[in-house]
């Protein structure tokens, strides 16, 4: 499937804001089920934008602007050609061996409730990752609530757990909290999802989670929507948590009173006729 | 402890030949003269101190630690033996870390388990193939030793992060000179004042290749409400470097600049004393207001450096501790000149057998514990802690490791108007720069000012004391 | 030099000046309410108090009247007042504290001596006598401070940016001064009030240390216009606007000098200040002496807000 995306985040502030800096992981990369076709960036603040590679291998960019402003728009807009691979990812880039992903964040810390629904949902055979990790996507659906109300960026996944609801971050961290609890090693992706329903306008971008199985490698599992991802999802980053693979991580110097304007949009484009 | 080694008499109680002038000189001042001089030390370090220290606060957490007035005495040839084993092992060090953030050939070979790293919180994935300038990632190293008998030296911990201290070091050496000129001519002790000449020296080595001939160093602090803040003016103002706060600092094109009242001005060494989850709320804590949003996109460019750099925590982590010895011959293909202190480590089966044999005799910690929590003293615990510990041990035993309990050795120590034997411990400073690894002969000596007591630490009791090493 | 350690050097002077100003309206205050009623007349001098002052809203947040009590512990005091005495000595502290090594000892053990001594008073204003002893202390702390400024910094950019700050809040206090009580200095044909007002007149002199001045400087009893003359126009007058833009302006330039750069604080100090060496009385009173005064405020302001961009951020 051939996927356009455009995503455009406009601050506002009601006293300037100066000393902007932020860091971009806005931009997908290349692998066996994707390929970015063209993709480019935005920025309304008059700067240079450096690209650099994190430590997990997503593409970032950053820049600053020292003039205060009441206004910055990022604009992000690219297409990219996605095959559906059930869920496995193969070919991308690959930092560090799997068992890091077994490590623990302040936003993924497994709390009692979260170990006991794991070990409920955990397959007898513990050679059966996948069978587990099935069950987990959907245990995690039932159990948490899509709901953009009661949670916020730093919303942990044992907050979202005991709410019962949260919004796909929320479930992408209470999905590896509990894998890691029982041994597989998980990660954190952001990335954007085609609707087959027609909508294309979104407020945010998507978020899921990959698991390490030994006989597949790395499989992609969406929480919010209980299953394995295909054709429809675009991966843009990837790290332990949100924090690792957030789309924008900024400061700013004043800048009083902001507000943001979010308009993602996500749509089939139309194929070219080859020639 | 009567077993214990003393610096001044060893074991059999004949005084070492290091020790025989200070002996001398102990007999022939009056106990009088010797308080006087200590309230006058007292004084003196009030009156220094003052000028740094958050005197007459009332919530005040910088007091005076105690000073002690006879001084530690290292012999050269002694110090000889410190100052090879210290370098070999910042060595070491330095050629491991290049190694875990790059190819990572300590783990192939199989010598650390990978969990022990990945899974750590000290290892800092963001450090993963980043080049630092001549592969200096500890340049202030701070290793803990501690003697045990007349050859015996251990290292108890290697501090690779923001070690302190040094302050005190220099302060020391400065208000016996003072106080007691006489005995300083009966001996020659090497100097420490250049310690800050060396440090900015080291500091200038490892600019960066884009920085300009003579690069800006500056020392980053947490500001006046960190407890070691005094440590920090007093550094910047002895090297003649500013000191800067996260807010006095901005990346603009991936390079630091400082704020100064002739406009920004490049900043290309960072000497940090704030942690590696404060420095930058862009790459860490995103709460942190201490650090400076885009520093470690500088980093990472090539166009700052940080001293230590990041994520050296994995070097000093207690996990990575009982490998030291086989990360030295790893990389140097050499034998440790200073030995590590045993330990046993509960997650290999043979080690746990001896550890749940021998219990009442070992000191047993947790391995991401600190300050003592979750730790046993096996000869000081009843039948009761000793059973219950034995359960914890068994349950998860990769989380403990195990050591013998050690008998530091002592040093006279003037308390209560008499000379009485101490426990001490030393923590010398390692500076490593671009071509070289220069130590200034001396260190922090810590004493245990309670009768018996083993805990050096200034929070509990502990003390300082003047650390000469001996020119000839 | 960090423009952070010049920030805080700017802002310990003002402080410490703040205090000391804060103190003398106080104790002109207390004098002026210890006449007899037909001396003063009805006016609420503890009002007025708090609007020289500056902080009549927040006073009036706490407080619906100001009273002796209540003025007095406000001003000298309360920990709800960013303005109080206390609080103008323990941020005086703060920021010393903060560039510690920019300072000389001598004024590091006065400005922390103070805030040790702080203590003693504790918290409450006592009997008028305790609070008179209070407020010299405040007088003579800013005087050694001031005094240990002159003597023991070099004279280096650190130096000018403190006498920047302290002559900032100088040309402030005194703007406020006249500010409150601008009515009472008209000229006398336009001046309703009567010989009651020459008890406002010394006070006014006095919240400025000038009262001796006055008949040194014109050998006359009190006029308003003369003190009106001697607080905005006369140089010699060490607390005039005059004298404070003639100090503005030489830190300044001792500024653009060492750096080789001039930019906005230069050129608005130097349009202020020859302004008023270029003004006479006559005219100011002519274009209406409430109005010269806001404006000036206004400049003033400004000329803070463009030191504050220009070194500070």
């Amino acid at each position: 499937m051939r996927i356009r995306v455009s995503h455009q985040t406009v601050y506002h502030y009601d006293s300037p804001a100066s000393r902007v800096i932020q860091i971009l992981r806005i931009t997908p990369r290349s692998h066996d089920g994707q390929h970015v076709v063209r993709w480019r960036i935005d920025v309304s603040a008059d700067c240079r934008l450096t690209t650099q590679e994190d430590a997990f291998g997503n593409i970032t960019h950053a820049f600053s602007d020292d003039v205060p402003t009441d206004r910055l728009e990022v604009l992000v807009e690219g297409e990219v050609e996605t095959q559906d691979t059930g869920g496995v990812v193969r070919g991308a880039i690959e930092r560090f061996p799997s068992s890091l992903y077994l490590r623990e964040t302040e936003l993924t810390r497994a709390d009692p409730a979260i170990l006991a629904f794991a070990r409920s949902v955990a397959h007898a055979d513990p050679d059966d990752t996948i069978g587990t990790l099935h069950a987990l996507v959907r245990g995690v659906y039932s159990e948490v609530t899509f709901d953009t109300d009661p949670t916020h960026v730093t919303t942990t996944a044992s907050e979202a757990f005991s709410l019962h609801r949260g919004v796909c971050q929320d479930l992408a961290h209470v999905f590896i909290a509990a894998a890691r609890s029982l041994g597989i090693p998980s990660r954190y992706v952001s990335g954007y999802y085609w609707r087959s329903d027609g909508i294309t306008a979104q407020d945010a971008g998507h978020a899921w989670v990959e698991s390490f199985v030994p006989s597949l490698g790395w499989v992609a599992f969406d929480p919010t929507h209980a299953m394995c991802a295909n054709d429809a999802y675009v991966r843009v980053a990837i790290g332990l948590d949100y924090l690792g693979a957030a789309p924008v991580r900024g400061t700013r110097f004043g800048g009083v009173g902001e507000t943001l304007e979010v308009a993602v949009n996500v749509a089939q484009a139309f194929q070219q006729i080859q020639s | 402890m009567a077993d214990c080694f003393d610096e001044m008499r060893g074991v059999d109680g004949a005084i070492r030949p290091a020790y025989a002038g200070l002996d001398a000189w102990l007999r022939d001042l009056s106990p009088d003269l010797l308080d006087q001089r200590c309230q006058e030390a007292e004084l003196l370090f009030r009156r220094i101190g003052i000028t740094f220290a958050v005197y007459g606060e009332a919530e005040s957490t910088e007091r005076l630690i105690p000073f002690d007035v006879i001084p530690r005495i290292l012999s050269s040839a002694e110090w000889s033996l410190l100052q090879r084993g210290l370098t070999q092992r910042v060595k070491a060090i330095n050629m491991y870390l290049k190694d875990i953030y790059g190819r990572r050939e300590i783990l192939k070979a199989g010598i650390i388990p990978e969990d022990l790293v990945f899974q750590n919180q000290v290892f800092r994935p963001e450090m993963n193939a980043q080049k630092v300038p001549h592969d200096v990632y500890v340049h202030i190293a701070g290793i803990d030793i501690v003697r045990v008998d007349h050859k015996t030296f251990y290292v108890l911990e290697d501090n690779a992060r923001t070690p302190s201290g040094v302050s005190y070091m220099l302060e020391n050496r400065e208000i016996m000179m003072r106080l007691f000129p006489d005995l300083f001519s009966r001996y020659r002790v090497a100097p420490v004042e250049n310690y800050p000449d060396e440090l900015l020296a080291t500091l200038k080595s490892v600019a960066p290749e884009t920085a300009a001939a003579d690069p800006t160093v500056v020392l980053l602090s947490p500001g006046i409400y960190n407890s070691a803040y005094f440590e920090h003016s007093f550094l910047a103002d002895k090297l003649g470097i500013e000191l800067v706060e996260g807010r006095d600092l901005l990346v603009k094109g991936g390079v630091v600049y400082m704020r100064t009242t002739e406009g920004p001005k490049r900043v290309d060494v960072i000497y940090r004393r704030v942690d590696d989850d404060f420095l930058d709320p862009l790459a860490f804590r995103p709460d942190s207001t201490l650090g400076v949003p885009g520093l470690m996109s500088a980093y990472q460019a090539g166009q700052v450096t940080l001293a230590n750099a990041v994520g050296t925590g994995i070097a000093d982590d207690k996990a990575i501790y009982s490998y030291m010895p086989d990360i030295v011959k790893f990389y140097l293909a050499e034998e440790p000149i200073l030995q590590n202190v045993p330990t046993w480590r509960c997650r290999e089966p043979e080690h746990l057998t001896y550890v749940l044999e021998h219990l009442a005799e070992l000191v047993v910690k947790e391995v991401h514990g600190s300050g003592g929590y979750g730790m046993l003293i096996g000869p000081m615990a009843d039948k009761g802690k000793l059973a219950a510990f034995r359960t914890r041990i068994e349950a998860d035993p990769k989380n403990y490791i195990a050591q013998p309990t050690l008998a530091l050795s002592t040093c006279p120590t003037w308390v209560e108007r008499g000379v009485a034997p101490r426990h001490i411990d030393l923590r010398p400073f390692v500076l490593t720069g671009r071509d070289t690894v220069r130590i200034v002969p001396g260190g922090l000596t810590r004493v245990a000012l309670q009768r018996g007591s083993l805990v050096v630490n200034s929070s509990q009791g502990g003390g300082t004391k003047d650390t000469w090493v001996l020119d000839t | 030099m960090l423009s952070r350690t010049a920030d805080n050097l700017y802002w310990v002077a003002r402080y410490v000046e703040r205090a000391d100003y804060l103190a003398r309206i106080l104790e002109v205050t207390l004098r002026l309410t210890a006449l007899p009623l037909a001396y003063v007349g009805s006016t609420n001098e503890w009002e007025s108090a708090v609007a020289t002052a500056g902080c009549s809203r927040s006073f009036h947040a706490h407080y619906p009247e100001a009273g002796e009590d209540s003025v007095k512990e406000f001003l000298a005091f309360s920990p709800d007042n960013p303005c109080s005495i206390r609080n103008c000595i323990e941020l005086a502290r703060t920021n010393a504290r903060a560039v510690r090594t920019a300072l000389t000892s001598e004024m590091w053990d006065v400005i922390n001596g103070a805030w040790l001594d702080l203590k003693r008073f504790n918290n409450a204003p006592g009997s008028r006598e305790e609070f008179m002893h209070f407020l010299r202390w405040v007088q003579e702390t800013s005087l050694r401070f001031d005094g240990s400024a002159s003597r023991t910094m070099l004279r280096t950019d650190a130096y000018w940016f403190f006498r920047l700050g302290l002559n900032m809040e100088r040309a402030d206090n005194t703007a406020r001064i006249l500010d409150t009580k601008y009515h009472l200095l008209l000229p006398e044909d336009t001046h309703v009030g009567g010989p009651l007002d020459y008890y406002q007149w010394a006070a006014i002199l006095r919240s400025v240390s000038a009262l001796t001045s006055y008949h040194w400087v014109y050998r006359e009893s009190l006029k308003p216009w003369l003190i009106a003359d001697l607080l905005i126009l006369n140089p010699k007058m060490p607390r005039s606007l005059a004298s404070c833009y003639e100090n503005l302006v030489r830190y300044c330039d001792a500024l653009a000098e060492a750096y080789g750069r001039q930019g906005t604080s230069q050129r608005k100090a130097r349009g202020i200040r020859t302004r008023l060496s270029n003004l006479r009385m006559e005219e100011i009173f002519q274009s209406g002496l409430h109005e010269f005064i806001s404006e000036f405020i206004s400049d003033n302001n400004e000329l803070g807000g463009a030191i504050s961009r220009q070194y500070l951020m």
